[in-house]
């Protein structure tokens, strides 16, 4: 594997010119079509800019950054004016500053002074323009009159609104169409009465902005400003800047973190490859869960017997019962006793030592977590496979991409991505499959959005609308589990129209006839029957991918979680071997991942057939090593997954459970069953930030800390590993998970001492192939892509250019039929259940629901319902309705909207008062294992009131 | 009916109107309409280009840039569509000359087009006309209707293998549009911003591909130059401004009203033609090319009325409306009504022209109702200064320069009347009483 090149690769591009000119009788070389303030700026002159943001487009329109160039008839705007060979540019002559002062003057005649951003953050840069120029006084002029008062708009969730402070600068309008292509801002009105609109001239807060807060990210004013999300608020330059990562999605976002030093005040998107500044809702307005008053401080041991649920919303998922959006503390604490750290960790370390003792290590299993650290992941399956002595240790990646993974695997040999996200720019088709990236992946939507716009055609295949649709030159929407056939059908018509890449399938792959076979009933017109689409449509698609030069491909839970998962994703990695579309830019194969650190958390092990770096621990030679490392005799065989474990501990098999970070209540499928496999178990220990669902059924419940309390890496979707950093210390005695774990261990009688999570990521990479030529020391701000067999690199982006690390290096073609979901409608059960994410909230809602914004923005359950399902139904938008399945039955609220499917209901799974996993069925797909999360035959009524 | 001393019009471009028809395909063909276009439809574009830059026929958009140059900017062998943009948007005040052509001899103007689209390989042109004028509209409808049905339009022209076809864009009513990039981005169906420069127009205009774009009396020359040969044309007018222009005079005169003369008419003898100064009135001051060119005191008037001459006399000859002022009008309240009509007409886009329009209306709204304060006019002249002035490019279009120009000239030229009102904290035209009331 050799670098093919870098997102930015300079040797891509044709060489620039290079151009010398003179700034303020200064010579500098630069790239011809630079601009003069940027060739300014690097000479250290500083013009002044209002309407000019590097990362924007230049406008031109405020005209404060005006030079003097030598023998130009006027004076050009530098942001916009490219340099030329033998330019001559006075920055600052006498002329140009009195008018700089006059048009600063004007602009603070009718300011708000000091306005919102002024009062927040300290920041305007008006303000400080005014500054600069002795103008704050401002005794020349007098107000108003410059039209119609400009009212204020509170409508906003996350970001005022202050018209009287705008100075029409047009950054908040490129902030929003051209950085993260969501369109919502414009102008409205003309000349004097123009001012920013939302929509067609709508409050903020009822147009179709998503509250990313790019707007008032670059807004130099008060006019959008976001709103505080910590408790308290201070000028910028007095805080200090944190540089980390966010803790939600795969996406990995590098954020700016502000603090006093005692507590977090804001998030700021940070330059990177992976977000180009750019953030979402979540990462930019989300992190006051670390913050919250209901974060665990000390160890608590339970006191009240039987073992259990306490809580009116986890002894019972049902209609009826109590619904509060987040645990009750006042209901759960008086079964607990706050103990010292020494007492909880001897407790956890005797019992575990027993039931291993008494029942052998197979008894005992771990749940990690994908929002943990890589190192955090590390140790964790260290600690269950070298002291436990059991491979039971699993985590939520079962239940996110485990079946995408084991086709990858077994397809092309690694289940990592062949390319980053960012590279969909060189595509010149993009196949969107089973994703609402908008949503749950933010910010890789804005750059799909923008590829789009610059002529990447998207394919956008999914049973529920994504937003992504909106840019795509096709839009299909299937019949939900209908994947195989559709995905069949197309490569049926890249074979019968020639559009196979001959000599990549000869050269490169192994069993395409057997492929050819497979697919060769599925004509377009036998998929279209079972797929709900007409077969022209199917030729059109297969054309547009098939015919593209370079076709990348992106996948995520509308592919992995069914029983049919890998086969969904077989077919993926047939469509791509097929057309050779893997490999060079622009192509390529990328599940995306769901959580901040699934990828992480899987590189380190954290999976039960494998060591770290996805080294099979019934390999012989490979365990030897493993167990020469770690000092331990390991278990030869593969342990079981989660909802393997979940059946376990309801059998009686698995007794003792330790509980990273997971809340298994919440987010694993048929909830009436995990309540009693968690209730049966002998001992739980649950390790968390909150009180969670699950942790009502813990024994032991030990205060950890959030990802801005912590050292560590993450790792996202793109194999980007990252440094996160801590940016303020744990609550109470709450202490760091690694810490935690290596007390522990080492209290199990195995010694685990490491001085910081570098010295673990530094074991960790020791042991893995992959992560060859990283060490915590060279990441730096950006991180780096694994592999990096180039410690000088930033890693390479398109993997397998030569061949694939499979034994024979031949990519391998594995045909699938297509096969109906587990449990179809019938009379009884006549709907579809689909479930996933929204927006606004993250997984089990454990952080989101506690995050001030985020539960303001979507603050209560509801389940999508089609209109002409809901007119069949008699149930009107708002609704109270009763959803069922032959797993339980939950109250919840209609929303009415032709986003789904007709026919099928989609229920995001974040909300407690109305859990949707109380719903799922719970049948795995025999490969990857990971349940039917997004299929299963569902009842849904109107409740009546009073009945 | 001549007096001494006046001058007699010359009708070339309105040759006819008012006493025959000239306005239907069979009256314009009277007139020999459509001469011009045969002759070109036989020359290569090259030759008319050539031929019109000869000529030297200046924009009558207001700016005089030869319109043969430009025609010879448009890149070659782009692979792109050439498009011609015709500028009816008319909106400058006291400018009422292309609607003449537009309603009189509508066939003229499409005959000046297909010239000039012949001439830049242009398939597709678009007059952009001003939305208040509805009559303009009709006329050219009509005469479009009819040329095409004659094949004057469409495929194949005449047989000549020229396909070239024209559209009506109806403007909505605002002076930007009338800016040659605002127009353009009003004709893309976004709001009408003008655009930086450069990439010029006939490089990157419409939807990026190369665009020549016209004032209506511009291509209505061109196309009596192709009809008549540039020999012919140059003997009309001054050296510095060939041909007849069509002038509209307003204001304190006995007759407004348009007017067509060789160029080498002077603007005393324009004014005379409109009947002189109303009631025996003496004269003040004359803004001799639309509203956005410096003022001429009552004793500049002796200047021809072509653009170098203007140049000359410290002003310009735009769009040669000629606004006549006697010597009641209060030239700080003439400014005032200037001033509206700028900050109301700013697109808004530029920080120095939205703002600095709006406080140059401010300040001498203050100054004119007598609350203005010492230090008011140099105020005034800062602000001026800092948003514009002839040919500045402080901002991205030269609306700002157009507001700019009249008030540092009004308030050189009658520096004395801005005083007085600042001094006696009334305007000294208004009556005691009705300032008392006001
Ligand atoms: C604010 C502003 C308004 C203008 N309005 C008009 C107009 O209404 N009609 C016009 O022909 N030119 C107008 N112009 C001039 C045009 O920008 C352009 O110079 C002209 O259409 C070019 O045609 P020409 O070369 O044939 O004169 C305006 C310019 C400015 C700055
Ligand atoms: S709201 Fe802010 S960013 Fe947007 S135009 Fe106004 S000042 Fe500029
Ligand atoms: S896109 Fe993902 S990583 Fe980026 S800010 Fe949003 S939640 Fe965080
Ligand atoms: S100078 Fe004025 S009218 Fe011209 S683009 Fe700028 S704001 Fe608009
Ligand atoms: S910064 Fe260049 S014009 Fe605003």
């Amino acid at each position: 594997m050799t670098p093919v090149s870098a997102p930015d690769a300079p040797a891509a591009k044709p060489a620039t010119r290079m151009v010398t000119l003179a700034v303020d009788g200064r010579s500098i070389t630069v790239p011809e079509g630079t601009s003069v303030w940027e060739a300014a700026r690097r000479l250290g002159i500083d013009i002044p800019v209002l309407c000019h943001d590097p990362r924007m487009k230049p406008v031109g329109v405020c005209r404060l950054c005006v030079v003097d160039a030598k023998g130009q008839r006027v004076n050009p705007a530098s942001c916009v004016r490219g340099c030329e060979e033998g330019m001559e540019v006075r920055t600052d002559t006498p002329d140009l500053e009195r008018r700089r002062k006059v048009l600063v003057e004007l602009l603070l005649a009718d300011h708000p002074s000091p306005c919102e951003r002024q009062r927040a953050t300290g920041d305007c840069d008006l303000e400080a323009l005014g500054a600069r120029y002795g103008v704050l006084e401002r005794q020349r002029w007098h107000r108003g009159g410059g039209g119609p008062a400009k009212p204020a708009d509170p409508s906003s969730k996350v970001i005022s609104v202050d018209h009287a402070s705008c100075i029409l600068c047009d950054r908040c309008i490129r902030g929003c169409d051209d950085l993260q292509s969501n369109e919502v801002i414009g102008r409205n009105g003309k000349g004097f009465l123009a001012r920013i609109g939302f929509d067609d001239d709508r409050p903020m807060g009822d147009s179709t902005c998503v509250s990313c807060g790019e707007c008032a990210a670059v807004c130099p004013t008060g006019a959008l400003v976001s709103r505080p999300v910590g408790a308290t608020e201070a000028p910028r330059a007095s805080l200090k800047a944190v540089k980390s990562v966010c803790p939600y999605c795969g996406v990995g976002c590098a954020i700016t973190y502000f603090t006093d030093g005692r507590t977090v005040v804001s998030a700021e998107g940070r330059e990177s490859p992976v977000n180009h500044g750019r953030l979402c809702v979540k990462g930019r307005y989300g992190f006051d869960y670390s913050l919250h008053p209901q974060r665990l401080r000390r160890p608590l041991i339970r006191i009240s017997r039987p073992r259990g649920a306490l809580s009116g919303e986890v002894k019972d998922s049902s209609a009826g019962t109590r619904r509060r959006k987040v645990v009750d503390y006042a209901e759960i604490l008086p079964h607990f006793r706050e103990a010292s750290w020494e007492e909880a960790l001897d407790l956890v370390a005797k019992r575990f030592g027993e039931i291993r003792a008494a029942s052998g290590p197979g008894s005992l299993a771990g749940f990690g977590s994908a929002k943990c650290s890589n190192e955090e992941a590390y140790l964790f399956q260290k600690l269950v496979r070298a002291v436990f002595g059991t491979n039971n240790v699993d985590h939520c990646t079962r239940l996110c991409h485990a079946s995408s993974v084991a086709a990858l695997l077994e397809g092309i040999g690694s289940g990592a991505v062949s390319n980053v996200f960012a590279d969909v720019k060189h595509a010149d088709v993009a196949m969107l499959i089973g994703t609402n990236t908008t949503e749950n992946h933010p910010v890789a939507a804005t750059f799909f959005k923008e590829a789009a716009k610059n002529g990447t055609k998207l394919i956008v295949i999914d049973p529920r609308r994504p937003h992504t649709a909106d840019f795509a030159t096709h839009y299909v929407r299937f019949r939900p589990g209908t994947d195989v056939a559709f995905l069949n059908a197309m490569l049926h018509v890249i074979v019968a129209e020639g559009m196979v890449d001959e000599a990549f399938v000869a050269a490169r792959t192994t069993g395409f006839e057997a492929l050819k076979a497979t697919v060769a009933k599925y004509t377009p017109e036998f998929a279209a029957e079972i797929c709900g689409v007409t077969a022209e449509e199917i030729r059109a698609v297969a054309r547009t991918y098939g015919s593209a030069k370079a076709a990348i491909m992106f996948w995520g839970m509308g592919i992995s979680q069914h029983t049919t998962g890998t086969d969904n994703a077989r077919c993926l990695i047939a469509l791509c071997l097929a057309t050779g579309n893997i490999g060079r830019p622009g192509t390529g194969l990328h599940p995306l991942r769901g959580q901040n650190n699934v990828q992480g958390a899987s590189d380190a092990g954290l999976i039960p057939m494998v060591f770290p770096d996805y080294q099979p621990v019934e390999d012989a030679g490979i365990r030897a090593r493993f167990e020469k490392a770690w000092g331990r005799t390991l278990d030869p065989k593969r342990g079981l997954t989660v909802v393997e474990i979940m059946k376990a501990a309801l059998e009686g098999r698995v007794k003792g459970m330790y509980m990273m970070g997971e809340n298994p209540f919440m987010s694993d499928p048929n909830q009436n069953k995990v309540r009693r496999a968690l209730s049966s178990l002998d001992f739980l220990v649950v390790q968390d930030i909150f009180l969670t669902e699950t942790a009502e059924f813990a024994d032991v419940i030990l205060p950890a800390s959030t990802a801005l309390e912590k050292d560590g890496t993450y790792t996202n979707s793109d194999r980007r590993v990252q440094v996160g950093r801590k940016v303020v210390e744990p609550p109470g005695e709450a202490r760091e998970d690694w810490r935690i774990l290596c007390d522990v261990a080492t209290r199990m009688g195995y010694p685990m001492r490491y001085g910081s999570a570098a010295e673990v990521f530094d074991e960790l990479a020791s042991l893995s192939p992959a992560l060859r030529g990283l060490s915590h020391a060279n990441l730096g701000d950006a991180g780096k892509l694994w592999p990096c067999p180039d410690p000088e690199t930033d890693g390479i982006n398109v993997l397998f250019d030569a061949d694939f690390p499979t034994p024979d290096g031949r990519g391998r073609f594995v045909p699938a039929e297509w096969m109906p979901a587990a449990e179809l409608p019938d009379g009884e059960y006549p709907m579809v259940l689909n479930t996933g994410r929204v927006l606004e909230h993250w997984h089990t809602g454990s952080m989101t629901r506690r995050s001030k914004a985020l539960d303001a923005l979507e603050p209560a359950a509801f389940a999508e319902i089609h209109p002409e399902d809901a007119a069949r139904l008699g149930i009107a938008d708002g609704d109270a309705i009763r959803v069922t399945t032959r797993r339980g039955t939950i109250a919840t609220t209609a929303r009415v909207g032709d986003r789904t499917h007709p026919g099928s209901l989609f229920i995001p799974f974040h909300f407690r008062e109305a859990p949707a996993n109380c719903l799922t069925n719970d049948a795995l797909d025999p490969f990857g294992k990971i349940p039917e999360f997004k299929f299963c035959a569902v009842r849904v009524e109107r409740i009546v009131p009073g009945s | 009916m001549t007096a001494p001393g006046l001058a007699t019009e010359k009708r070339v471009l309105l040759e006819g109107v008012g006493v025959r028809d000239v306005k239907s395909l069979a009256g314009y063909r009277s007139r020999r309409g459509y001469e011009g276009l045969k002759r070109a439809l036989a020359m290569t574009p090259e030759a008319i280009t050539a031929e019109v830059q000869r000529s030297n026929v200046r924009g009558r958009g207001g700016a005089g840039f030869p319109a043969g140059r430009k025609w010879g900017f448009v890149p070659k062998g782009t692979g792109k569509p050439v498009y011609l943009a015709c500028n009816a948007d008319e909106s400058e005040p006291g400018t009422f000359k292309d609607r003449q052509i537009m309603e009189m001899v509508p066939h003229l103007l499409i005959e000046g087009c297909l010239v000039a689209c012949r001439a830049i390989g242009a398939k597709v042109g678009y007059i952009y006309v001003r939305g208040e004028y509805p009559l303009s509209i009709r006329a050219l409808e009509e005469a479009l209707d009819e040329a095409r049905a004659a094949n004057l339009l469409g495929k194949d022209i005449l047989g000549s293998g020229f396909d070239c076809d024209l559209w009506v864009h109806n403007g909505a009513g605002a002076y930007i549009c009338g800016e040659e990039t605002g127009l353009l981005s009003s004709l893309e169906g976004g709001r009408g911003y003008p655009r930086i420069k450069p990439p010029f127009p006939a490089v990157a205009g419409l939807w990026g591909c190369p665009t020549i774009i016209n004032n209506v009396e511009t291509l209505a020359a061109a196309a009596i130059v192709m009809r008549d040969g540039a020999d012919e044309y140059l003997k009309t007018g001054t050296p510095d401004t060939p041909g007849t222009r069509i002038y509209g005079v307003s204001g304190h005169v006995e007759r407004p009203g348009w007017f067509e003369f060789e160029t080498s008419v002077t603007l005393r003898q324009v004014i005379d033609a409109a009947g002189g100064v109303w009631k025996g009135r003496r004269l003040k001051a004359v803004i001799p090319g639309g509203s956005s060119v410096p003022v001429l005191r009552a004793d500049e008037i002796d200047v021809a009325c072509d653009f170098g001459s203007m140049q000359k006399a410290g002003t310009f000859m735009g769009s040669a409306g000629v606004i006549v002022m006697d010597e009641t009008t209060c030239m700080v309240d003439a400014l005032l009504n200037l001033m509206e009509f700028y900050h109301h007409e700013s697109c808004g886009q530029c920080t120095p022209c939205r703002e600095g329009t709006g406080w140059l209306e401010k300040l001498v709204r203050r100054i004119e109702s007598g609350e203005g304060r010492p230090g008011d006019v140099a105020l005034l002249a800062s602000v001026a200064e800092t948003i514009g002035g002839a040919g500045a490019g402080k901002t991205i279009c030269f609306l700002a320069d157009s507001a700019v120009m009249p008030t540092r000239s009004f308030t050189l030229k009658f520096r004395e009347e801005f005083e007085a009102h600042v001094r006696e904290k009334r305007c000294p035209f208004r009556k005691a009483t009705a300032h008392a009331q006001a």
